[in-house]
């Protein structure tokens, strides 16, 4: 059962990654008992599966997952939202309010009208159909204050941390609230706009720096200096 | 009849200093422009081509999605300034039908299944067109589809070989494909040890085709380990930049 890259090794797609009695885990595929990459990242051995961690992906929904999503279009029973993926978001009405929907009394767009960007989760996605959204729950809705900034969604795990490690120093240090969207769109809301600068300037550094170790001191260091400049 | 123009000197270099069984000097790069999801750039000779993806993303118009798979649309395109007479920029037939053929090359190596209901964009724009651009084509957008994270079983490399002057050359410039005897340009997945384009111009004897396809497989692994460098290169750099500044601490 051999294996034929260190773990945290960089494969590009095609890369035979291990043969024999191993299972395929993200990111790979199998032919006969070979198993070979399917995307540029670091590969990685965890008992018998293999992972490759991407560099690059699209957001795929799926259910549970926090998003950040932005109304395109009013229909008459809900809104479509785009929430950073290849296939849009329905946000039903009466997911978003809270008394039975009458289309007749009730008018969408004073509730969210289109460009106005929204906090959700995904209830239900199952690719043969457009993935469902909800607001009905505390701390979502409607974003009205703060900045959202994009990054790609296969660094949102580095930029969380290992159980939210990376993610608990940005907070503290830029004294910023940041939630983060699993689709790739970052809300952070602080008291000043320096602070909020301070904080996207170190996700970007996270995101630019995804692949190397060391990533949560370097962190630290940059946002200490940044508040000495500032 | 125009004069006979000598393509392999009698020391066996070609017109452009060569030997028979050399590649042209090729440059890859990647996430060369940042509105599109993936994007990739080659230098092989003369040719000068960008790629660029998008998607998965929806379907416009929308009944062209399906609803099992995602749909991989390729657009070949030759810039006006790209030969020596000006080309008209509206598409031809040719650009057509080797837009059809790069996808076709292209599509076994896409898991497109994992996305139904979708569409992935790709375009070719030849910025500087020396012979080869087909194959010089589909190695690029192999990149660019890579870089944009879209699932692949494998990179897919492409080049191809010809007969010039009675010799078995390997990727053939723009000359060498207009005068001479023949040209087989192959796309070539090597991990998978599959095929994905094998076309064939001109006059070969069952030998020499033969020949000339083991030798565009030759140069086809060659570029394969290019693509590899090329895409790892982008992330390695950061790598190291990272690891100096440490360093230096």
């Amino acid at each position: 059962m051999p294996v034929f890259f260190e773990n945290r090794d960089m494969v590009t797609p095609g890369d035979l990654l291990a043969e024999g009695d191993f299972m395929a885990g993200r990111n790979t595929y199998k032919i006969d008992s070979k198993i070979y990459a399917c995307k540029l990242g670091l590969v990685e051995y965890k008992g018998k599966t293999v992972n490759v961690v991407a560099l690059n992906t699209f957001y795929i929904p799926s259910v549970g997952d926090l998003v950040v999503g932005k109304i395109v279009e009013i229909n008459l029973h809900g809104w479509t939202v785009d929430i950073n993926s290849p296939y849009l978001a329905t946000l039903r009405a009466s997911e978003a309010i809270n008394k039975p929907y009458k289309p007749q009394k009730d008018e969408l767009s004073e509730i969210l009208d289109i460009g106005d960007i929204i906090m959700a989760k995904v209830i239900a996605f199952d690719r043969t159909r457009d993935p469902l959204l909800t607001i009905r729950e505390p701390g979502l809705g409607k974003i009205t204050r703060g900045q959202i900034i994009k990054v790609s969604p296969a660094k949102i795990p580095r930029i969380i941390g290992r159980k939210g490690s990376m993610i608990n120093i940005l907070k503290k240090e830029t004294h910023c609230n940041i939630t983060v969207g699993q689709n790739g769109l970052i809300h952070i809301y602080g008291r000043n706009p320096e602070d909020e600068h301070i904080a996207i300037l170190a996700v970007k550094k996270i995101e630019l720096e995804a692949h190397t170790s060391g990533l949560t001191d370097r962190i630290t260091e940059m946002i200490s200096k940044e508040r000495g400049d500032g | 009849m125009s004069k006979k123009i000598q393509l392999v000197d009698e020391n066996g270099i070609r017109t452009d200093g060569r030997r028979p069984k050399e590649l042209r000097p090729i440059k890859l790069e990647i996430g060369v422009l940042s509105n599109a999801d993936g994007s990739a750039y080659i230098e092989q000779g003369k040719n000068k081509i960008l790629a660029a993806v998008y998607g998965p993303r929806e379907v416009h118009p929308r009944h062209l999605a399906l609803p099992d798979r995602a749909i991989l649309r390729c657009r070949y395109h030759m810039a006006p300034f790209s030969v020596q007479e000006r080309k008209s920029p509206a598409p031809s037939r040719r650009e057509v039908e080797l837009s059809k053929v790069i996808r076709e090359a292209l599509e076994p190596a896409i898991f497109l299944e994992l996305t139904p209901r979708t569409s992935i964009d790709l375009f070719i724009e030849v910025l500087q067109a020396d012979g080869g651009t087909r194959t010089a084509g589909v190695t690029v957008a192999s990149l660019a589809l890579a870089d944009a994270g879209i699932p692949m079983r494998d990179l897919v490399a492409a080049c191809a070989a010809g007969k010039a002057d009675g010799y078995i050359v390997l990727d053939l410039n723009d000359i060498e494909d207009k005068e001479g005897t023949a040209d087989v340009p192959v796309a070539y997945m090597p991990s998978l040890n599959a095929v994905g384009l094998l076309q064939m111009d001109g006059q070969l004897t069952p030998e020499e085709f033969e020949e000339a396809f083991n030798l565009a497989l030759e140069g086809c692994k060659k570029i394969y380990e290019l693509q590899k460098k090329a895409l790892k290169e982008k992330y390695l750099a950061i790598k190291e930049s990272v690891e100096e500044a440490v360093e230096e601490k």
